[in-house]
């Protein structure tokens, strides 16, 4: 049993990530474009950051000492805003507005047009050097809030990514942690094929980070690093979080054809009856 | 004749001879004692950026990134995010030049105000070659929405675009030169980001540079005074905004042009003035500058006069242009 969350949390938190891919999977329908598997595989990592680990208050997003979420590859952002609605950030009903002309909800997330979102971004390899920045800053006013930076395994092809691993290495930068959905698909195919990114803890060790690896879709071990990260000082945290794409609708999970399309009418509706009625199943998994 | 509200110096043939990049290295101690969110990013060149200064007085606020330009933009991004006011110091053929997809994202649609210091900018930087002169900086950089791009003309006035630039809330890129060059400017001369400096009168012909070729520029209009033609010369130190009035008010006067810059006349300050121009007050108008080419090795002195930049050059292209009304 974990030191850091109840039994009843951990099931609470199981029910709203479910509710989050039915409220994901609607959106982008009506979207009719978008990311869908990357967004379903960290339903359970968003909303136990939302509604547990973060220190946030949705009504006053500028709060300075606020836990800081950089979300590095923008792709994923339809299941980050959908938490942020759920949190209380914007209206629910807003989310059909998603990639729509004149939504604050734009196929990539940006700083200026929604309150809460803390960066533009999209383009890979750049949320973690700026996390580091956050970080740095952090650290040299002695502020005590935490850069939380969630990353895409596919973006460790990027060398801007190992730059920014290098110097949260290099400047000990305790007060960050990185969160890698590593759930191994990329748009042309598997990450191991396309350009491998094993050993990949290896790789992060020798970059002076601590690297801690846990399965994604269980809320309690899941929370159980972060806790541990904290009190880890000297080094930079990863959290490697090993996800399965698609998570909670059977025909899209390990489907990288899934990776960067929405479902159609049709499809939706069949995935939302597997949603409502497996809803048991999702929490099951991990009794 | 020379503007008396531009208080340049007295004697025009004898300038004291700086580089830019000390007015930045300047500029930056200057911020730095005025507020103490002002912060320093460099990329593996601090004494040749002038950022050492800042280091050595402010260590404190220094952050070496190493040879890593896209991770400079990136922390300089987040540390503006946060509320920092970060300078960061490489060569312009490195940043914005190798960084330029971040700078675009994280820090122009991200709208952070982090100052981008281009060091080594135009053909002066000399035996270096071409791999290390950047001519296309002010290119890049003018084309993103919300950024403000200053390129000072001397050391003096470099001092105050990176004390004015710190301050302004935006993103900023600010451009400098690696050569000792004159310095015309005195503290009396006036200096706004957005406005640009009538620093001769004349009604024949207008010539609108920026950077350390303003001198060439001003020698030019003199002896052409003495041949009977008179050259306004304007100090269009901010490429972004452009002072538009101020160009259109000269091209009124004198009808007619040169531009005068040490970057590619593709996509520079000539190509901003004849885009206002051209929806304005059209004019003949010849560009001095780099005319699609690379650099190559050599003193600032003999590439000046190789790539068409020297006072001679200007004054063909005003007798040029003049003859063209």
């Amino acid at each position: 049993m974990s030191q850091y969350i109840h039994d009843d949390k951990i099931e609470e938190l199981e029910l709203k990530a479910n509710e989050a891919r039915e409220l994901l999977i609607e959106m982008l329908t009506e979207a009719g474009s978008g990311h869908t598997a990357g967004p379903l595989g960290m339903a359970d990592i968003f909303t136990t950051m939302y509604f547990h680990v973060l220190n946030h208050d949705p009504k006053n997003t500028e709060m300075a000492d606020r836990d800081r979420l950089i979300l590095s590859n923008g792709h994923i952002t339809p299941i980050r805003y959908v938490v942020m609605a759920m949190a209380g950030y914007f209206p629910v009903e807003e989310l059909k507005t998603l990639r729509k002309f004149g939504s604050r909800l734009q196929g990539h997330p940006e700083r200026e047009r929604l309150p809460g979102v803390e960066t533009t971004s999209g383009p890979l390899g750049s949320g973690l050097g700026q996390a580091c920045g956050i970080a740095y800053a952090a650290r040299m006013d002695k502020k005590n809030f935490r850069t939380f930076c969630l990353m895409s395994d596919g973006e460790h092809q990027e060398g801007s990514t190992w730059e920014s691993i290098m110097f949260a290495g290099k400047n000990k930068l305790s007060n960050l942690t990185a969160i890698v959905d590593r759930n191994n698909i990329q748009i042309d195919g598997m990450t191991e094929d396309i350009m491998p990114l094993e050993n990949f803890r290896a790789k992060y060790e020798a970059f002076n980070w601590h690297v801690l690896e846990v399965d994604g879709h269980n809320i309690e071990q899941f929370v159980d690093s972060i806790e541990q990260a904290k009190a880890i000082f000297e080094k930079p945290t990863v959290i490697i979080a090993h996800t399965i794409p698609g998570k909670g609708i059977k025909e899209i999970e390990f489907d990288y054809n899934w990776h960067g399309k929405p479902p159609k009418p049709e499809e939706a509706k069949k995935f939302l009856d597997e949603l409502r009625t497996l809803g048991g199943k999702i929490k099951s998994e991990h009794q | 004749m020379l503007n008396p509200e531009a208080k340049l110096i007295s004697d025009l043939s004898k300038p004291e001879m700086l580089p830019t990049r000390d007015g930045y290295g300047k500029g930056l101690v200057q911020a730095g004692e005025k507020d103490d969110r002002v912060v320093v990013l460099c990329a593996d060149l601090t004494e040749s950026t002038r950022s050492l200064e800042f280091k050595e007085k402010f260590p404190e606020r220094f952050i070496e990134i190493g040879v890593a330009e896209q991770n400079l933009a990136l922390v300089a991004s987040g540390m503006a995010n946060y509320g920092k006011i970060p300078f960061i110091s490489s060569y312009a053929t490195f940043s914005p030049g190798r960084n330029n997809e971040q700078i675009r994202t994280n820090i122009s649609i991200n709208n952070v105000p982090v100052k981008i210091a281009g060091a080594h900018a135009g053909i002066s930087v000399g035996p270096d070659g071409a791999t290390h002169q950047a001519l296309e900086d002010i290119a890049l950089m003018r084309v993103q929405p919300r950024m403000v791009v200053v390129v000072p003309c001397d050391a003096v006035e470099a001092q105050k675009a990176t004390l004015a630039g710190a301050f302004n809330d935006k993103p900023t890129y600010l451009r400098f030169g690696r050569e000792k060059s004159p310095v015309i400017t005195t503290d009396q001369t006036p200096f706004e980001i957005g406005k640009a400096i009538v620093l001769r009168d004349g009604k024949d012909c207008a010539i609108i540079g920026c950077g350390m070729l303003l001198y060439n520029a001003l020698i030019a209009a003199e002896e052409l005074s003495k041949e009977g033609l008179e050259c306004m010369v304007v100090n269009s130190h901010t490429i972004k905004p452009l002072d538009e009035k101020t160009i259109i008010d000269a091209a009124q006067k004198c009808g007619a042009v040169v531009s005068v810059e040490e970057h590619q006349i593709n996509g520079g300050l000539g190509s901003v003035v004849a885009e206002s121009l051209s929806r304005n007050h059209p004019v003949p108008q010849e560009f001095i500058g780099i005319q699609d080419r690379f650099g190559e090795s050599g003193t600032a002195a003999e590439l000046i006069e190789a790539f068409g930049l020297s006072v001679t050059h200007i004054k063909e292209a005003a007798k040029k242009v003049i003859s063209r009304k």
